[in-house]
């Protein structure tokens, strides 16, 4: 695929070997600035090990991964402030209130007017009602927001997001890919979401990476995805690849 | 932020850390109650022994203040450790590590706002205490003044040292190392002569003793309190030992960090 302007992410022959299983297998991809891709693939397909990778918590056993021109392995700390993420395997404070939660990250990722900024995304993600609320006594979808609202408190550059609507009424997860949509629209931001559902990497997405064992194995526009392998759904594409039904149909053409 | 601010030290950041551990106090009762709770059981039963010792032998009852001074500054040595470990415990019982290892806050600030969070819950469970030892037995562990201040640093840097090493091992070992932070302090109770001289240890312990830096510490203060004299070079030595131990912590920390990181530690923080 076409590189259009500088890479806000770029990955370069990125590997990851946990004693004798490899996670990641020498994947390569870059991503333009403002450009939203979804990570695809089964489970441990490597995608979490990727963005881990990405964010710097799992160093790579070989490869190069920079964001923003800034090298991860040597730099990250001159970069985790212009980006951010989510996932569903991490928590935030339970005892804290969700306003004394967004303090505290709004503090660490350097973001001023802390207190007008809290009281935007409580508008904008509607929060308002439960600010004061501990966070662990939130319901799954009102924490998913709380979440979102801290992966959004330093208007990052870049945003990370590993499964943003897993386990959410449809709903709910509606309502979180518009703010999304609306957020990447306004600010420019580069987008890389892994996800295993299919209509929100349709709807939200304009390139595609599918994983499998730790390796791509195909990358580009849903639209091409579908023309290629003659399906009238990713869903269809991703059982495609996953039960290796796509190199068949390749041997045979 | 620019790039440059974001790599230096930020005292906002440990200061963002700091407010995190004071609201979770705030909001449990039951955690600052644990504060208090068992330095009081120990100061009062060793003090009423103490008191009962006193009464029926002349060798102790020129050591007045001995054994509540020494429950006293073991138990700073040990609260120390422990206020360092259960606030980083209290983000892997959260989940809330992965949230910290990607955010700005760096691994040197994280450690500081550990000690800051250290000093304060030392705060709200000493003062406390050491104001009933005064009026129950009449001991004012602050009239021992500049001794008294050489005695707490020189056992909170052992406390921070400890506590440094045991939450790399939990970071790189996860939740199954947890019990190390409840308990690695009992291993230095018996050999750094807490209540007793070091002479009383086998010789092969005594070399032991005198390579841990509270040893120096509980032998000043039995020289204070029986002979009346402050020994500097106990304390000199103490700090000079506290210095590479503190240096070798750090170093330590730093390695399983990257070790953590290298096995995906990071990803996994339970069990």
């Amino acid at each position: 695929m076409a590189i259009q302007s500088k890479p806000a992410i770029s990955v370069e022959r990125l590997r990851k070997v946990y004693k004798a299983s490899v996670a990641v297998d020498g994947i390569s991809f870059a991503l333009p600035e403002g450009s939203i891709t979804a990570l695809l693939g089964g489970n441990g397909a490597g995608k979490t090990t990727t963005i881990a990778m990405i964010m710097g918590l799992v160093q790579p056993t070989e490869g190069r991964v920079a964001v923003l021109g800034t090298d991860m392995a040597t730099n990250r700390h001159a970069v985790l402030h212009r980006m951010n993420f989510e996932s569903p395997y991490v928590d935030m404070p339970m005892r804290l209130t969700v306003r004394q939660n967004l303090r505290v990250f709004g503090m660490l990722y350097g973001v001023e007017s802390l207190d007008a900024r809290i009281d935007e995304l409580a508008r904008d993600l509607d929060l308002a009602e439960f600010l004061d609320r501990p966070a662990g006594k939130l319901s799954a979808g009102q924490k998913t927001r709380v979440s979102l609202a801290k992966s959004l408190l330093n208007r990052p550059e870049v945003l990370l997001l590993d499964e943003p609507t897993a386990s959410l009424d449809p709903d709910t997860a509606d309502w979180i890919r518009t703010r999304l949509e609306d957020y990447r629209r306004a600010r420019r931001a580069t987008v890389l979401l892994a996800s295993h559902n299919m209509n929100e990497v349709e709807r939200l997405c304009e390139r595609v990476i599918m994983m499998k064992r730790g390796r791509i194995e195909d990358d580009d526009t849903p639209q091409r995805l579908l023309a290629r392998y003659g399906r009238e759904t990713l869903e269809e594409v991703f059982l495609d690849i996953a039960r290796g039904r796509g190199e068949a149909r390749e041997a045979a053409q | 932020m620019t790039a440059r601010q974001a790599i230096a030290f930020s005292p906002r950041r440990v200061g963002a850390m700091v407010l995190r551990y004071w609201y979770l106090m705030r909001s449990s009762w039951p955690r600052l109650l644990e504060l208090i709770y068992w330095p009081m059981v120990q100061m009062l039963m060793w003090g009423f022994l103490q008191s009962y010792v006193t009464e029926n032998a002349s060798y102790f009852a020129r050591a007045g203040g001995t054994f509540i001074g020494a429950v006293l500054l073991w138990d700073l040595l040990f609260r120390g450790q422990l206020g360092f470990s259960i606030s980083f415990l209290e983000e892997m019982w959260a989940r809330n590590m992965g949230n910290l290892m990607m955010s700005p806050l760096r691994p040197g600030e994280f450690v500081v706002s550990l000690m800051v969070m250290s000093l304060i819950r030392l705060a709200i469970g000493m003062v406390p205490v050491t104001i009933v030892a005064l009026w129950f037995f009449n001991f004012n562990v602050y009239s021992l003044g500049f001794a008294l201040a050489a005695f707490f640093l020189n056992l909170i840097l052992t406390s921070w040292s400890v506590g440094i090493v045991v939450s790399g091992v939990v970071l790189r070992n996860g939740m199954g190392a947890e019990g190390l932070a409840w308990t690695i302090m009992f291993l230095l109770l018996p050999l750094t002569c807490v209540y007793y001289p070091v002479a009383t240890l086998p010789e092969i312990l005594q070399i032991v003793a005198w390579a841990l830096p509270p040893t120096y510490v509980f032998e000043g203060m039995r020289a204070l309190l029986i002979e009346h004299t402050f020994r500097a070079d106990l304390m000199g030595w103490a700090l000079v030992l506290n210095a590479l131990y503190f240096a070798a912590a750090i170093a330590a920390f730093l390695k399983l960090l990257e070790s953590a990181r290298r096995n995906g530690s990071l990803m996994q923080t339970g069990e």
